[in-house]
């Protein structure tokens, strides 16, 4: 039952893998090797739909790779399933563990021990977050590929982008009551008018 | 019930509007799940973030799972969980069935160039408003300032910092406990 190895399979990716949806990458092109049930080229694409699509990375290449799959066994239908039983699948072990942890640390959220370690940590997950702002920041306000193909540095920085970074910041600041979704809107209409 | 069709319509709405993975959940939960239905505090979010990043699973469904299971038990856990996975589900199943080259469309690729432009935006923000928070002292900004650039310009896990960084806090914590202490006995 092949549907059932696609769900196993994804318990497993989501099993082992830890710190977010990128984590899960080398675990796919794993997968792909053993099974055959998609190739290099399907990660790569899968890759850059997650990253243009909304939602957490790991589900959306779980569903695309669970799509791909099912459809190469039961056609359309077969499709379907497979894009449900994966991200399930890669779901159902984090949903087990954080469900025990949260129990605990509701328990002994008092505790000053707890505190003690939370204390640093916090931080330190501001840190991560600080770090996955300036990794989207270098993608979104340079472009790599004109740099590597030789253009000098300024002319690899894309200043439109860096203008529109700059406006929403304010418009956040200013606007407190705002909710974000409307800011995101906001940017993908600018950016498919002025050609970003 | 209504509770849990809530947790469920509003991490359908957040995993709806996340763009670019777990970390640029942040800004919405920030205004859905704390400023306006206060589901959990500013500081409780960050724990969240700190142990979403060393347990098993992608970020965005540890922080679902956790907010969901503070709220209502494991059927809190359950509905935050698959509110914040359905969307995805549905828009990829979508354009994997009926949508060849979604990447390559041009209108797509500039509207997520925008897009990104207001992720940094948002993500710089959240950050700002929790640095008020998590930054108390001196220790908690030489911790920040040091997991950012390592973490930035190296491939070290996330893991490993949240490891590293319980370790020396709780180390910290402990000697600062055991000076009062000695300060009271003089």
């Amino acid at each position: 039952m092949i549907f059932l190895e696609l769900f196993f399979r994804f318990f497993f990716v989501g099993l082992f893998s830890v710190g977010g949806g990128l984590a899960t990458l080398p675990f796919l092109t794993d997968m792909s090797e053993v099974t055959g049930w998609f190739t290099q080229t399907d990660i790569s694409n899968m890759i850059a739909i997650s990253e243009s699509t909304p939602g957490p990375i790991g589900i959306n290449m779980a569903t695309y790779v669970g799509f791909q799959t099912g459809e190469g066994i039961g056609g359309f239908a077969g499709g379907l399933l497979g894009a449900l039983v994966a991200p399930l699948g890669l779901t159902a072990p984090a949903l087990i563990v954080v469900l025990a942890i949260s129990r605990v640390l509701l328990r002994f959220r008092s505790s000053k021990y707890v505190e003690w370690v939370f204390y640093g940590l916090r931080a330190a997950s501001l840190g991560l977050i600080a770090s996955a702002c300036l990794g989207v920041a270098k993608i979104a306000f340079f472009s790599s590929e004109a740099f590597a193909q030789g253009a000098d540095f300024f002319a690899a920085v894309d200043y439109k982008s860096i203008i529109l970074s700059v406006l929403i910041f304010f418009g956040i600041t200013k606007f407190k009551k705002i909710h974000p979704i409307v800011f995101i809107l906001i940017a993908a209409a600018v950016g498919i008018v002025f050609r970003f | 019930m209504k509770l849990l069709l809530d947790l469920f319509l509003i991490f359908a709405r957040v995993g709806g509007f996340t763009f670019g993975g777990g970390y640029a959940m942040l800004p919405m939960l920030q205004k859905e799940v704390v400023e306006r239905r206060k589901w959990a505090t500013h500081d409780e979010l960050m724990d969240y973030y700190a142990i979403g990043q060393c347990t098993p699973g992608i970020i965005a469904v540890n922080v679902a799972t956790f907010v969901g299971t503070k709220l209502c038990g494991f059927w809190g856990a359950l509905f935050a969980t698959l509110g914040v996975i359905t969307p995805s589900i549905i828009i990829i199943m979508i354009i994997a069935a009926f949508v060849s080259g979604f990447q390559d469309i041009e209108t797509v690729t500039h509207a997520f160039n925008g897009i990104r432009a207001a992720v940094v935006a948002l993500i710089l923000s959240s950050v700002i408003k929790l640095s008020k928070k998590s930054l108390v002292d001196k220790v908690t900004a030489v911790i920040f300032l040091s997991v950012a650039a390592l973490s930035f310009f190296t491939d070290l896990s996330p893991v490993l910092f949240i490891i590293v960084v319980a370790f020396i806090s709780l180390a910290i914590n402990m000697i600062k406990a055991r000076k009062m202490k000695g300060g009271e006995k003089k």
